[in-house]
């Protein structure tokens, strides 16, 4: 599936396996979360008060634009958060666009 | 260059009780100055919890709160917006035998007042709110109770009273407020007022003003601490408290959870207040005891103002002790809110008709000098 | 505390200011802590790569790698000089203490004497389509590659109103991404205004003609004086429109934008703090104010860096410094002359480049004159401009923190940072009164969100 984010350097670095909306992905160790989401999706997360979805916006922990939901409950900001082998990311079933 | 002003009542205060009494007095015919140091509802009646709540008041309260529970039903109507009332229903949780037992002691007394309370054992509230926290024994439910938008309610009745007729200056605090002839003056830095009547409502300020009557109150700031979470899923359907008042907590229809508890920090003089990270910390402790779905969630906002407080935690309405036409209507104790409608009808009530329809008689302001008869304690299990 | 105990300085932020000031008591003695949110330093100018992603290529920085290399050296080699606590957000000062958000959980610390470095941000104005998933900021999309090696798309065009536009046009072209239109919302004209002022610091100018010429030899023209734009799409970016500098309508199919206008200052802790602010014209924002050596209106307090007023990297370096020195002056220690004349003659000759800079780049107001009702401009919340014109013109809002209070513009997690300046400008048209007056959101604990539990003792 093709997300927003392509990679443009080639980095070595071990494989992140993770999952969105139970679908299994693969990131890269050094990727934050919102790389590893958006390197497969088109948005992280559903807007709360209106239709649509948010796909993150300063990359800076500035815009709080980029919380994501995770599986074991957890609420994480995606730019400042590195990415960790089983993270079970829920956007809602957002595919590529 | 001042202004001159001469005006039936001047009202000292811009917040809920004042505005709505600057409304009504307007419908009576009067005419009417109100000023205002900031900008209106922007003192203790934007900053409080918003909870619209009849349950757990002091007895003496309860015939004020009663008569205002239906102005709640119709003030979307009367200010011609949305203030965001909603009779979710107020629940005051019991986390001990003993707080059942004072709970049900209340639920006697305050059906003597008309005010209907429906006692809750913890599997009835659990099936309800199955998300309630252990050590949750029971509560006490009154469906009529809500919550409403406190940022929304004191500016709409300004505008009301606007629209009526009321001359209201904000950005205008009062300098010097005396008695003049048979009136009284009242001046800003702009202006001087002449009126017949003089209405206090200046609330954490209002001790300056009764004391340049010759009435000293033991009136103290009351810093509320108020802690707002972002959006969430919305589960929280009734507004949360607690027997003793120490935490408590609604969500709105958006998402957000507000809670509060404690005491912030605060300086009436310069006006300043600020949340302390302790109480804080322990009103959120409090909140996730009762509510620990709230565990994932963050914290988005702190916020705090300025109330003030009496003694025996009611507040002052009525008459001065020392002044004709000096109407004093302040020190709501952190529960202003629900109140607010019906006072500024009591307001008017006393200046156009020299009595109200309300009990007052717990409320004069010289329960604080009558040595031979002292204030009485606060009431036993009284708070949110 | 013992009267000969050392004096706790506290400085928040690891970036070029923080560091520099941190590099500048150590040097006198001292063992300044270092609060920084990120894991690693450098801040966001001189932003690393995760420690996780390894050995990356000092390229990612261009011309400044070498002040990047510096900067972090100063941090990572100096752990026994300097008390360096990354992962660490401050979110709330009061009187003489600072709430932390650490690793560990809560944690308090007092200070005798804080400097707040603590950067700035991108300056967001709203335009339709700006919240649909692939609109970054232009920052953002810098972040993206620098610390990520990642582009915001395959497409990708870039709308900006500062220097930032033509660098990261530049590096995203330079690592093979398709640009497909680079977009300046000042004219060009504004910037041969300026050309002699420029000259005041002819490295960066050079380097600035530099990146201009690259791009125009890979047939990307940055495109001056864009009146409006447009980002259109089903649930994702698919072009984006714009007017430009002669009216006529242009678009460009894309499936990413970086767009961001500027940068503000991130100064919550200074308001927190007790900071007197004032409004800068020439930046159109409000700042806190500031000594020329570095002290803020409130005795202990001190500022430095993009958190005080934009100036760019080499100015908060410049200006950590100073700062630091201040901060010794005022602890009764000596400080070296010749050293506080030399930062002032290097600071001076900044400013008038930094001076010729902010005129070369104004604000460009005339992006919001067009602004529909419709359009959101509180991005958290949703609410729309049309929203916060009822509130001025239905019910008396003047000021903003009144319009915060109405229509809940700013009460989202960003807590106005995107939204608090357009809601000034707005809310300034509306009741055509003029920017300062209608003022600036006041700021309130925590400065970012923080989680509930990790809050509780």
């Amino acid at each position: 599936m093709a997300g927003l984010f392509q990679r443009t350097i080639d980095r070595a670095g071990a494989e992140v396996p993770l999952t969105i909306d139970g679908e299994p992905v693969r990131a890269q160790m050094g990727d934050l979360l919102i790389t590893a989401i958006l390197l497969h999706r088109a948005a992280l997360r559903r807007f709360e008060f209106g239709a649509g979805f948010r796909a993150g916006f300063c990359l800076m922990a500035a815009c709080q634009d980029c919380w994501v939901r995770l599986a074991d409950g957890r609420r994480v900001r995606a730019c400042s958060t590195p990415v960790e082998p089983g993270m079970a990311v829920l956007i809602e079933g957002v595919g590529p666009g | 260059m001042t202004e001159r002003l001469s005006v039936d009542v001047t009202i000292v205060g811009g917040g809920i009780a004042g505005c709505a009494a600057a409304a009504a007095l307007r419908s009576a015919g009067m005419s009417v100055a109100l000023l205002e140091k900031n900008l209106c509802g922007a003192g203790a009646s934007g900053v409080n919890f918003g909870g619209v709540r009849q349950q757990g008041r002091h007895l003496a309260e309860l015939p004020l709160a009663r008569r205002a529970r239906p102005l709640w039903d119709e003030l979307n109507e009367r200010l011609g917006e949305d203030v965001e009332f909603q009779a979710t229903g107020h629940l005051k949780l019991a986390r001990s035998d003993a707080e059942m037992a004072e709970l049900e002691r209340y639920a006697n007394v305050a059906a003597e007042h008309g005010l209907r309370l429906q006692l809750l054992g913890s599997s009835a509230l659990r099936s309800e709110l199955p998300w309630l926290g252990a050590g949750v024994v029971g509560a006490s439910l009154c469906a009529e109770d809500g919550q409403a938008n406190p940022r929304l309610v004191g500016p709409a009745y300004a505008r009301l009273a606007r629209r009526l007729g009321a001359d209201i200056r904000e950005h205008a605090p009062v300098t010097a407020a005396t008695r003049s002839g048979d009136g009284f003056e009242t001046r800003t830095d702009r202006l001087e007022v002449k009126s017949r009547f003089l209405v206090n409502c200046a609330g954490v300020a209002a001790g300056f003003i009764a004391a340049g009557f010759g009435e000293d109150v033991p009136l103290r700031p009351l810093v509320p601490n108020m802690i707002v979470t972002e959006p969430l899923p919305f589960f929280v359907s009734r507004s949360i408290g607690v027997c003793g008042g120490g935490v408590y907590l609604r969500q709105i229809a958006r998402g957000n959870a507000i809670l509060g508890g404690g005491d912030g920090w605060g300086d009436a003089e310069s006006n300043r207040s600020r949340p302390l990270t302790g109480v804080s910390l322990a009103a959120i402790a409090s909140a996730l005891a009762i509510v620990p779905a709230l565990a994932g969630c963050h914290v988005i906002r702190t916020w705090s103002g300025l109330d003030g407080e009496m003694p025996d935690v009611i507040p002052v309405i009525g008459f001065s002790a020392t002044t004709p036409n000096l109407v004093h209507a302040f020190g709501f104790s952190g529960h202003g809110f629900q109140l607010g409608p019906i006072v500024g009808e009591i307001i008017a009530e006393l200046v156009t008709e020299g009595r109200s329809a309300s009990p007052l008689e717990p409320f004069a302001i010289d329960r604080f000098a009558r040595p031979a008869q002292a204030a009485q304690p606060p009431q036993a299990g009284v708070g949110q | 505390m013992s009267a000969l105990a050392e004096p706790i300085v506290a400085i928040v932020g690891a970036g070029p200011a923080g560091v520099r000031a941190a590099d500048a008591l150590a040097r006198a003695g001292l063992r300044p802590i270092v609060f920084d949110e990120a894991e690693r330093p450098g801040g966001q100018i001189y932003r690393q790569p995760p420690a996780a992603a390894g050995r990356v290529s000092s390229g990612i920085y261009g011309f400044e790698a070498k002040k990047a290399q510096a900067i972090h050296g100063v941090l990572r080699d100096g752990q026994d000089r300097i008390d360096y606590r990354p992962r660490t957000l401050v979110w709330n000062v009061f009187g003489r203490r600072l709430d932390l958000l650490t690793p560990d959980g809560y944690r308090e610390q007092r200070f005798d004497h804080l400097i707040l470095a603590t950067g700035a941000m991108d300056r967001v104005l709203p335009f339709p389509g700006w919240t649909l998933p692939g609109v970054f900021s232009l920052g953002g999309a810098q972040i993206a590659l620098k610390a990520q090696g990642v582009s915001i798309g395959r497409r990708v065009a870039f709308v900006g109103a500062g220097p930032l536009l033509p660098l990261v046009a530049h590096q995203y072209a330079k690592a093979g991404v398709n640009v497909v239109a680079a977009l300046d919302a000042t004219t060009f004209g504004a910037k041969l205004a300026q050309v002699s002022g420029l000259f005041a610091s002819a490295d960066t100018f050079a380097k600035g003609l530099w990146y201009t010429a690259r791009n125009r030899l890979r047939g990307l023209d940055v495109r001056y004086g864009v009146r409006s734009l447009r980002v259109e799409g089903n649930g994702r970016v698919e072009a984006l429109v714009w007017r430009d500098s002669s009216g006529l309508a242009q678009r460009v199919a894309c499936d990413a934008v970086g767009a961001s206008f500027g940068l503000r200052v991130e100064a919550q802790l200074a308001d927190l703090a007790g900071c007197r602010f004032v409004f800068a014209p020439e930046l159109r924002q409000w700042v806190p104010e500031r000594t020329a050596e570095g002290r803020s209106t409130v005795p202990g307090v001190y500022l430095a860096g993009d958190g005080a007023r934009i100036g760019g990297a080499d100015v908060a370096e410049l200006q950590g410094a100073r700062t630091a020195l201040a901060v010794l002056e005022d602890l009764g220690r000596n400080v070296d002359r010749r050293e506080v004349a030399r930062l002032d003659r290097v600071h001076a000759r900044q400013t008038r480049f930094r001076h010729a800079l902010d005129a070369a780049y104004p604000f460009p107001g005339h992006l919001l004159d067009a602004i529909g009702d419709e359009e959101i401009v509180c991005r958290c919340e949703g609410i729309t401009a049309g929203a916060l014109r009822q509130a001025a013109r239905d019910k008396g809002a003047r000021e903003v923190n009144r319009a915060k209070a109405l229509t809940r513009i700013g009460m989202g997690r960003c807590q106005g940072r995107l939204c608090g300046e357009t809601a000034a400008e707005l809310l300034a048209r509306a009741c055509a009164c003029d920017i300062e007056s209608v003022g600036r959101l006041r700021c309130q604990p925590p400065v970012k969100p923080i989680p509930i539990v990790a809050t509780a003792p």
